[in-house]
């Protein structure tokens, strides 16, 4: 037996373990981003992609230290901002209390979720018109549709992460006497708290889109009004600036939702 | 304290689960529950710990609950139920503070706890850094916190490997013989009910029935590993469950 090893080569088992592993790669996020606005570059420098398709990026940036230099930057980004923070707040807010409330008595679930799943699908840019009419034409307008659309979200991500909290744990509090109140917010709440936040991502990313939105019906600054200002003129570098700075807003947001997630959340496997 | 339970009766609609179940529990002993799979012990442990009600018969306080008892019936779950976001002493300091203990008093009993179990040391150690049996010492620790007047367990033991198994019986005996307590103790191992019970509940299969009292007057001490003494008594559970045991499993699960 051992001859015949010894004339062949046993084989090595092969492995198949391999994958279905996600690890963080951090640059090659940032490597992708830096390829396709090089590839461009380099199209739009040799005529290869009309400029009327898109802009040089080199000329959108320095577009961008145009609107820097002249102070409008600050001009139309803090009424953005303040408005999707102050919107959001509003909105994210209520809607992870209604979700609570949802996840924890059986009324109000049985009378608020198909509200909610009845809300869900409009789309609340419909109705800006008829906040323009509710709350007039200046920012509680604009404060009330983000808070609108950031609501629903939050409720279905809340109440179903309040669903997904272990039993068992509730029950434990229950054995220990815990009053009702220590059980919802020492057990439930932060038992709910990754899948509110894993939901804030998708709310925060609908509050600005509706921001824009709204900025473009009637603001006299912001990023949308910026962005349709040089969308009606055919300005396509100040086009790219307005919409590059979403995209940043949107990735410092992701970022630091992701940085609480980090912090509160250490305590997971 | 005592425990009378006084002809329990349950059912799930037309499934009757536990029928007729009358039994007292005396302070200062361990009564283990055995019976086969789905013949209601942990349903009967949790009539006990009012985490559920019986359809009919009652389960009655015999004297007064001792003062310094703060929750006087409290549970160690099989999964342990460790709330993953706290460290062990936070674990421990979360069953405290609803009865207004905070700060350094609750220190004091955390420590105390802690060092009756062994884990002073792991004392701001996360949940997910602990290996099972180290997670159900938390869980006993916990409870002991609360000065129980009664210990229910709930199968404790099943999910952990069989060495842990055996490190943690030594340690509850070991807890209990420095401090007497009264616990009811439920398990589907025969080997766990006769190292650590005084009595042993046997059940039928369902509808849960006490099928016969086992008492065993070996002190707890004594009934080292491979004792043969426990091991006759282990077998003559095995006889009387063993018909019961495999009819409960040939049944079609529809509760």
């Amino acid at each position: 037996m051992s001859d015949k090893l010894n004339v062949e080569r046993p084989e090595v088992v092969k492995y198949r373990g391999g994958g279905f592993a996600p690890k963080p790669h951090r640059w090659v996020g940032l490597a992708v981003f830096v390829v396709l606005i090089l590839m461009v570059e380099l199209g739009t420098q040799t005529g290869f992609i009309s400029n009327l398709t898109l802009p040089k990026p080199s000329d959108v940036l320095i577009t961008f230290s145009e609107l820097y230099e002249s102070g409008l930057l600050w001009q139309h980004l803090i009424p953005s901002l303040s408005r999707l923070v102050i919107g959001s707040i509003i909105g994210i807010s209520l809607g992870v209390s209604v979700g609570i409330m949802i996840g924890l008595f059986s009324y109000v679930r049985a009378g608020l979720v198909p509200l909610v799943a009845a809300l869900f699908p409009i789309p609340k840019i419909a109705l800006l018109p008829l906040f323009v009419i509710w709350f007039g034409i200046d920012e509680t307008s604009k404060y009330a549709l983000i808070a609108f659309g950031t609501f629903t979200p939050t409720v279905v991500a809340t109440y179903g992460a309040v669903d997904n909290v272990d039993r068992t744990l509730i029950r434990m509090g229950q054995s220990f006497g815990l009053s009702w109140f220590s059980i919802v917010r020492k057990i439930v709440f932060p038992g709910a708290l990754a899948g509110i936040l894993s939901g804030l991502r998708i709310s925060i990313a609908i509050a600005i889109i509706l921001l824009v939105a709204a900025e473009m019906l009637g603001a006299e600054y912001g990023i949308g009004a910026y962005i349709l200002e040089a969308g009606s003129l055919y300005d396509l570098e100040r086009l790219f600036v307005g919409v590059v700075i979403l995209s940043v807003i949107g990735l410092l947001m992701s970022a630091f939702i992701g940085y609480f997630e980090r912090k509160l959340l250490n305590w997971r496997v | 304290m005592d425990i009378q339970l006084s002809n329990i009766c349950h059912s799930y609609g037309s499934v009757e689960v536990i029928k007729n179940i009358s039994f007292n529990i005396e302070s200062g002993k361990i009564v283990c529950i055995v019976g086969p799979s789905g013949c209601g012990k942990s349903t009967l442990l949790r009539f006990i710990g009012g985490l559920e009600r019986p359809t009919s018969g009652e389960v009655l306080q015999l004297g007064a609950v001792p003062k310094d008892s703060l929750n006087p019936m409290t549970f160690v779950f099989q999964d342990f139920a460790l709330l993953p976001w706290r460290t062990v002493g936070g674990n421990i300091s979360l069953v405290l503070e609803d009865h207004g203990i905070r700060g350094a008093k609750a220190n004091k009993i955390i420590d105390d706890v802690l060092s009756r179990t062994n884990l002073a040391d792991f004392k701001n150690a996360l949940p997910k850094q602990l290996s099972g049996g180290m997670k159900q010492r938390v869980a006993i620790a916990r409870a002991l916190a609360v000065n129980p007047a009664v210990m229910l367990l709930d199968e404790p033991l099943s999910a952990l490997d069989s060495q842990t198994r055996e490190l943690l019986i030594d340690d509850l005996v070991d807890l209990w013989s420095k401090k007497p307590f009264t616990a009811v103790y439920v398990t589907h191992n025969l080997e766990e009910a006769v190292r650590l019970g005084h009595s042993i509940l046997v059940l039928s299969r369902r509808p849960g029935e006490i099928r016969e009292v086992v008492t065993i007057d070996i002190p707890l001490k004594d009934r080292g590993y491979g004792n043969a003494e426990l091991e006759k008594q282990r077998k003559y559970l095995w006889e009387i469950m063993r018909n019961e045991a495999k009819a409960a499993d040939l049944e079609l699960i529809n509760v």
